[in-house]
């Protein structure tokens, strides 16, 4: 494997011989620098100020704030609100971007068999994905209203249900409910991505595996597998991040309700910042989730290099 | 010769064109309004066309957003230092916004007939400190809504005084099996459950605050939770109620699926004589229930204003359009889903013909309106309340616990 992706574009001679080390250098430098440039003024100079506002009690109009230490860190970590918040936000990532790799996975492997109507169901996959968040999230909200919601209806026509019920009402159904909805957007994203894996499974190994007697189970630990870990780790890392900073989905379905069991740790940002007009803590409170993605990102970043080294 | 003066003609007629439009000096207003309660969208565009046209130089560009997105968006727009000329502001907050400086103080821009001719309690809306941050437009508080067909199955003659006459008419309507949950509120983790928890905390002759400290954790704040509580317990509410908003709450009702609902007055006409509504001609509608020996009746201050951004650079523009947006005139000709300010108004025919019930419980109601909390960080207190509301109806927490960590929670 190692040799075979080397040897896919070989440095030819002529551009060893024209271009130096250092104009590579200096030209890729060149290259970036736009980029560069951009991101700084969009991305870097903001961060600045954030971690600068952070530390003063600044409020979002008016005036600029005065210096108060660490004060605002102290106050946020050590809040009821804060831990329950990263409970929840904890508790929606870990569960939907899991749902999200099986489902997406499974979902993958099913598009990659050969059967009538096949592009069809592919072209579909991309629909819930391709849908703006804030769409999704009105559908699921009337999908699940208590009055005349489609879920209600559903279940007790089946017999599952006696009564119509509040799903987004109830602490116990709310976040499950607003994992489901997530998922559903999600995994399309999954699927696409395993998918495309598949396609790079070489036919004469699956083949030989069929030949030498392994099952299914087998068959996708051992041939299959290997080729999928690397991909699924960029899918894994872009979900759990993208779920940690969930913001819009639930403050269209539940604004953080009932009682704020759906919290989650953007909304408490957005609610200190911008509705509270507390800009200096909640940048701070910005910074921490800021943080603990970042955190997540490095790590699943040395494990995606590990896995990529072992599957070659 | 003559090709070169076609030409030139050709060119002064092309300058003239273009810069025609200019000679206007025309004025772009930015407005922001909301979609939900009150004024329809539709109600608000023709007013302002009304205004446009009488006004050829200034256009108005209006935005709507939905009640939960107002005090935000207008927030955010001023920190960014762009955006809105004149904003649509609720009754509680005045006071953050006097002191953030995102309202201008308009106080010298009323007129002596204005003062007078604009009910009292009206001006309670934009008022903080002594000064006026804008004029009063939207005149609401939340009524006792009531099925009469239902209400005549069930043998109930007259509609309820009390909250207490309220769950018991609710009880017999229940038990007579004409529906499930008969009471409908709009209970969601929201602005709404406040408005109707304020509602009962005035019933009930409590108080939010006492000398800037919360005190809505005993006496009538406590009573007013506990009757929520209790009803959401004993069934006599429609338990989805907390995920409701205040459309959610309509549409129960003019489905028949509700006996009792508290609203705005918009759900006046929209359930009495909407195409959609399956109640039409079926609606009552009286003040907002008392509670025997504290209070007749009980009522919020949902009133809204309209204001000037202090980062507008048409002020004497934006002053002119909320003029007319809450000119009598105007007022009275758009009556069906939002009562006026004006005082007079409320006996001229042209206002209250067809809706004589809805202005007889407005006169009882609006002059009952009791505000909620007045202090610059009345969002923080309000999430807070919202929250341990929620609690408490979920059986999370005990009235009286839930009321008391909203009171640590709320920042006061």
């Amino acid at each position: 494997m190692a040799s075979a992706t080397r040897t896919v574009l070989p440095p030819t001679s002529d551009e060893e011989d024209v271009m130096s080390s250092t104009w590579m250098t200096t030209r890729a430098w060149l290259l970036m620098l736009p980029l560069l440039i951009i991101m700084t003024a969009v991305i870097g100079w903001p961060m600045i100020d954030t971690v600068r506002l952070s530390f003063t009690d600044a409020k979002l109009v008016g005036t600029g704030g005065a210096f108060v230490g660490f004060d605002n860190y102290v106050k946020m970590l050590s809040s009821n609100n804060f831990q329950r918040a990263l409970f929840a936000t904890t508790w929606f990532a870990v569960i939907s971007v899991t749902a999200e790799m099986v489902i997406g996975v499974l979902a993958a492997l099913l598009l990659n068999q050969q059967f009538y109507g096949r592009a069809v169901l592919r072209a579909l996959l991309i629909l819930p994905w391709a849908l703006p968040t804030v769409v999704n999230a009105t559908l699921w909200r009337l999908i699940y209203n208590p009055e005349y919601g489609a879920l209600n209806s559903a279940l007790t026509q089946i017999g599952l249900l006696d009564s119509y019920r509040s799903w987004l009402g109830e602490p116990g159904t709310a976040m499950t409910a607003l994992i489901v909805a997530d998922c559903w957007k999600n995994f399309p994203l999954v699927a696409l991505i395993a998918l495309a894996a598949l396609q790079a499974v070489p036919r004469d190994i699956t083949a030989a595996s069929l030949v030498d007697g392994a099952g299914p189970f087998a068959r996708f630990r051992f041939v299959i597998l290997p080729y999928l870990a690397g991909p699924l780790m960029v899918a894994l890392v872009l979900r759990t991040i993208e779920a940690f900073k969930v913001f819009d989905i639930i403050w269209v379905m539940t604004r953080g309700g009932p009682a704020n069991s759906t919290r989650t740790l953007s909304i408490l940002v957005y609610q200190e910042a911008f509705s509270f007009q507390r800009a200096g803590s909640g940048a701070s409170l910005a910074l921490v989730v800021t943080l603990i993605v970042t955190v997540l990102a490095v790590g699943y970043g040395m494990l995606v290099r590990r896995t990529a080294g072992s599957a070659a | 010769m003559l090709k070169s003066m076609k030409k030139t003609l050709l060119y002064a007629a092309l300058v003239a064109a273009v810069s025609a439009p200019h000679a206007f000096a025309e004025t772009t207003l930015n407005a922001l309004f909301m979609a939900q309660a009150a004024y329809s969208e539709a109600d608000v565009r023709a007013m302002t066309d009304a205004f446009t046209k009488a006004n050829p130089d200034i256009k108005v560009n209006l935005e709507f957003v939905p009640y939960e997105g107002l005090h935000d968006k207008t927030v955010l727009a001023q920190g960014s230092g762009s955006g809105y000329d004149v904003v649509l502001f609720d009754v509680i907050w005045p006071a953050e916004y006097a002191t953030n400086n995102v309202l201008v103080d308009v106080t010298g821009r009323v007129t002596d007939e204005m003062k007078k001719g604009v009910l009292p309690g009206a001006w309670t809306t934009v008022n903080y400190d002594g000064k006026s941050y804008g004029m009063p437009w939207i005149l609401d508080t939340k009524y006792l809504f009531y099925n009469k067909e239902i209400l005549e199955k069930a043998g109930i003659k007259t509609p309820p005084k009390t909250w207490e006459e309220l769950s018991e008419q609710a009880k017999i309507i229940k038990d007579k099996g004409l529906l499930a949950t008969p009471i409908a509120w709009s209970w969601a983790q929201a602005e709404a459950v406040i408005c109707d928890y304020t509602t009962l905390v005035s019933a009930y002759g409590g108080e939010f605050l006492k000398d800037g400290k919360p005190a809505f954790g005993e006496g009538g704040g406590l009573d007013a939770l506990k009757y929520m509580a209790d009803s959401y317990k004993s069934g006599l509410t429609n338990p989805n109620s907390k995920e409701f908003l205040e459309e959610d709450v309509r549409n129960v009702f003019q489905n028949g699926e509700a006996a009792f609902a508290l609203n705005w007055t918009y759900m006046y006409n929209m359930a009495n004589s909407g195409k959609d509504s399956k109640v039409a001609g079926k609606v009552g509608i009286v003040p907002a229930p008392g509670v025997e020996g504290k209070s007749e009746v009980s009522a919020v201050n949902g009133s809204m204003g309209l204001g000037i951004t202090s980062t507008s650079q048409h002020q004497e523009e934006a002053w002119k359009y909320i003029v007319h947006m809450t000119s009598q005139e105007t007022q009275n000709a758009y009556a069906k889903l939002s009562l006026p300010i004006w005082a007079s108004s409320y006996e001229d025919p042209a206002v209250t013909a067809g809706q004589e019930e809805l202005i007889a419980a407005a006169k009882l109601g609006l002059a009952a309106m009791y505000p909620r909390p007045t202090t610059p960080k009345y969002q923080e207190l309000s999430t807070a309340l919202q929250q341990g509301i929620q609690e408490a109806l979920l059986d999370q927490a005990t009235p009286e616990d839930a009321l008391k960590s909203a009171a640590e929670n709320s920042g006061l």
